[in-house]
């Protein structure tokens, strides 16, 4: 079957083949655990700078500053590549990173970068009133960041932390610089040895948009459930992130 | 309970000493001094701007001050004294004595993701370590005292304005404090509910508990208070029982402002 000069069945054939399953599965690993250490990075870096001292501050701004500043691929081979030249030892297991502990490195602080204003604006977004009410019964801040400012933050840093996981998704091809088997580098191994670039490239591309709406509709159900329209509407349920910010905790 | 501490004796259960506080140039507390005694109702008057709110939120240590002190219980409140200059306390003990103080806002300040339940169990299970169990009984009681024993499991952005400021006392109450302070506690309420909230201050008042209430309600001041303290320009500029102060004001300033409120 040809049409446009494609193997339409060729596509067919390797759609569901082993190894744009692992390719498929190696993505999501990525995306999943650099986007989990870009929230916990960006959390903190939000804290500095949002704190009174300077240097702390000023420590949350140079980050931002130099990893929103640089291309992701320039990191993505500094990390690999470069500093292990001039620096051996630089990993702190004393041993050499593998590509995939790289990438995700790699991905995870330059998403924190994106996460850190991502949270600060949803931290600041909550009314001072509150931080002041949590204050006179008695909470400490790190108590009263996390048991009332934050679960209130959550609400406006849902929407754009989705699409952060979206453009992470993408994004995580460019670890292929670095040999990590993902889905994009799959793809160009084996349009490399058959020629066939336009079927491979459509392989790849219908898994990145087969992930990515699968991430769109999760990002709408979180949203349905912690966060668009009032308090109230559609609240109950457990989880251990909801319980341990205070969430909703049946009462 | 509260009363009769060991080694305070007559001492007051709050003490402002010639507090100033600063806002850039301006000097909005000028010298502010005013022991409070337990079981105490303080009413604060005066125009706006006069300072009243600014002097609740020192003694709740939410701003620093730039001299005097203010004792609770005889300890300084968010300082420590080192070498006689006063250096600010680390957090958690300026926590564990607010803890000990009750504030109410102007504009409620409810944790709009609880319900009115989790609002009045947060501070007690978190702060004070009592069980989910322990706190949920006092909550609901305390709940059922400010009349919104119906409204358990409600979240505020569904109750009214009034409703909300109840939850408010309840969510102060429940940690059973010493000392209660009450910044403008209906003057961003609809006229209309003003009357519910003032109910629950009443009760508390006659109940004994230590008020300090910065308010423009005239009928509170005078019903419910044991002494009216009139502030302008940062300065308390009388003090006196309730039934002196709105019967023979001595200040003019005084007698200004008392025409100026009842002519409305």
């Amino acid at each position: 079957m040809t049409f446009l000069a494609v193997d339409w069945g060729y596509i067919g054939e390797h759609l569901f083949s082993d190894i744009v399953f692992e390719g498929v599965w190696m993505t999501l690993r990525l995306t999943a655990t650099a986007m989990f250490f870009g929230v916990v990075l960006g959390t903190a870096f939000a804290l500095m700078r949002l704190a009174r001292a300077w240097p702390v501050k000023a420590v949350g701004l140079a980050y931002i500053w130099f990893f929103r500043g640089t291309p992701l691929i320039v990191q993505i081979v500094f990390w690999f590549f470069a500093l292990p030249q001039v620096w051996p030892e630089w990993a702190p297991w004393n041993g050499q990173m593998s590509p995939f502990t790289t990438g995700v490195f790699a991905l995870a602080i330059n998403e924190g970068a994106y996460m850190t204003e991502i949270m600060r604006a949803g931290i600041q977004s909550v009314d001072t009133g509150q931080m002041e009410a949590a204050k006179s019964l008695g909470m400490t801040y790190p108590k009263a960041m996390r048991r009332i400012i934050l679960p209130q933050a959550l609400r406006v840093v849902i929407p754009p932390t989705g699409n952060e996981f979206i453009a992470l998704l993408k994004n995580s091809s460019l670890v292929s610089v670095i040999s990590v088997s993902e889905l994009f580098l799959v793809a160009k191994l084996q349009y490399s040895s058959s020629l066939l670039y336009f079927e491979w490239l459509i392989i790849a591309s219908l898994w990145y948009l087969a992930l990515t709406t699968v991430g769109s509709i999760i990002q709408a159900w979180i949203e349905s459930r912690y966060g668009a329209g009032s308090y109230g509407s559609g609240a109950g349920g457990g989880g251990v992130a909801r319980r341990w910010l205070g969430m909703g905790v049946r009462d | 309970m509260t009363d009769s501490q060991p080694g305070t004796g007559n001492a007051p259960l709050l003490d402002v000493i010639d507090v100033h506080k600063r806002f850039g140039k301006l000097e909005v507390l000028r010298g502010i001094t005013m022991p409070v005694a337990h079981g105490e109702v303080v009413a604060i008057l005066g125009p706006s701007g006069s300072g009243k709110s600014t002097l609740l939120r020192c003694i709740n240590h939410l701003e620093k001050i730039d001299g005097g002190r203010i004792l609770f219980e005889g300890k300084l409140v968010g300082y420590r004294e080192v070498d006689g200059k006063l250096k600010e306390e680390r957090e958690g003990s300026i926590a564990r004595m607010r803890a000990q103080m009750g504030m109410v806002f102007q504009r409620f300040n409810l944790f709009p993701h609880l319900t009115a339940l989790g609002n009045v169990m947060e501070a007690p299970v978190q702060v004070l370590g009592k069980s989910r169990d322990e706190a949920r009984e006092t909550a609901v009681a305390t709940l059922t005292r400010v009349g919104l024993a119906s409204k358990l499991h409600v979240y505020p952005a569904q109750l009214s304005g009034g409703q909300q400021q109840r939850v408010a006392i309840a969510r102060a109450l429940a940690m059973n404090p010493k000392l209660m302070l009450f910044d403008e506690a209906t003057s961003a309420l609809d006229p209309e509910l003003v009357g519910e909230v003032l109910a629950v201050m009443r009760d508390l008042a006659a109940e004994g508990m230590t008020m300090l209430a910065v308010t423009h309600e005239m009928g509170f001041a005078r019903e419910a208070a044991h002494r009216v303290v009139f502030m302008d320009e940062g300065v308390i500029q009388e003090e006196a029982p309730p039934a002196e102060f709105f019967g023979a004001p001595k200040t003019e300033r005084a007698r200004n402002f008392l025409r100026r409120v009842t002519q409305t």
